[in-house]
């Protein structure tokens, strides 16, 4: 058992919401008196999860557990999947639709970032059924 | 400095009920992509961008950025307006474009 535990939906394609859950876990963690620099690690990572959930995923879950020495936040949608999981893992790597980029997403730095400011991360995916993907940020960390 | 006084320096048009008194600026990013600018920009960093968007004002946020400069006049969006308020980002405007407001607030903030 966490500390705490969070539970979202997130609405797919609804690019005014998006941002909505990794917001109100910043803010958590914020009057828990988080390291503020894991704070940041955990927002940008979750974001971005959140936000592939929401473009590429039509929509899922996210389930967030607090504790005193790490954020372990779990997203599942049961969208197409990613085929190449290596793949999407490149910098610069996209399937965005154009209607996504002209609002600045598409560059291929989503999964890239959730690497950098995660000290753990795990990508579950089934082509056709749905990506689970997992990212833990330690309170202390030596990463930027 | 303060973004607001950084603002007032450079001739920046406020957008947003915030002015940034309370955040002090430590650099500048430049860039329109948001995983870009969620990647590389640092917090504190003001973030110069054309983005004037509902994400924009999340991407702020979450990356604790000191504040956006809307350069070459970009408009801002009306929900993106409600947003930073609802969120405290302060917002400027300027027809300058990135790259001499850059340079330009790289001096002011040499100077002090
Ligand atoms: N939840 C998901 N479901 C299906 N495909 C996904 C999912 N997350 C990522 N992908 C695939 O992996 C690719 C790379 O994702 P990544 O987040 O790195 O970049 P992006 O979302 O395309 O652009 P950016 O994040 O820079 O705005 C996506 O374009 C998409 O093809
Ligand atoms: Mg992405």
């Amino acid at each position: 058992m966490s500390m705490l535990q969070l539970k979202y939906d997130i609405p797919g394609d609804d690019f005014t919401r998006a941002g909505e859950a990794s917001g109100d876990v910043k803010q958590k963690l914020k009057k828990l008196g988080y390291n503020p620099a894991a704070i940041r690690r955990v927002a940008i990572a979750m974001y971005e999860g959140e936000i592939n959930v929401v473009i590429h995923g039509g929509g899922g879950e996210a389930v967030v557990d607090v504790d005193p020495d790490k954020v372990s936040i779990l997203l599942i949608d049961h969208g197409p999947g990613i085929a190449d999981v290596e793949k999407a893992m490149q910098e610069g790597w996209s399937t965005a639709p154009d209607n996504v980029r002209s609002l600045g997403f598409g560059a291929g730095m989503g999964l890239p970032n959730m690497k950098k400011y995660s000290d753990e991360m795990e990508i579950d995916s089934v082509v056709g059924k749905g990506t689970k993907l997992k990212l833990v940020v330690y309170a202390q960390s030596s990463k930027a | 400095m303060t973004v607001k006084t950084l603002a007032e320096k450079l001739g920046w048009k406020l957008l947003t009920e915030s002015d940034g008194a309370d955040r002090e600026v430590h650099g500048c990013y430049v860039g329109d992509l948001l995983s870009w600018v969620m990647g590389r920009a640092k917090a504190d960093d003001i973030w110069l961008t054309v983005m004037g968007n509902i994400n924009a004002i999340a991407v702020a946020t979450l990356a604790d950025t000191a504040g956006i400069v809307l350069v070459e006049s970009a408009a801002l969006d009306g929900d993106a307006l409600k947003r930073a308020d609802m969120q405290g980002v302060a917002i400027y405007a300027t027809e300058v474009p990135a790259y001499e407001t850059a340079v330009a607030l790289t001096k002011a903030l040499e100077e002090a």
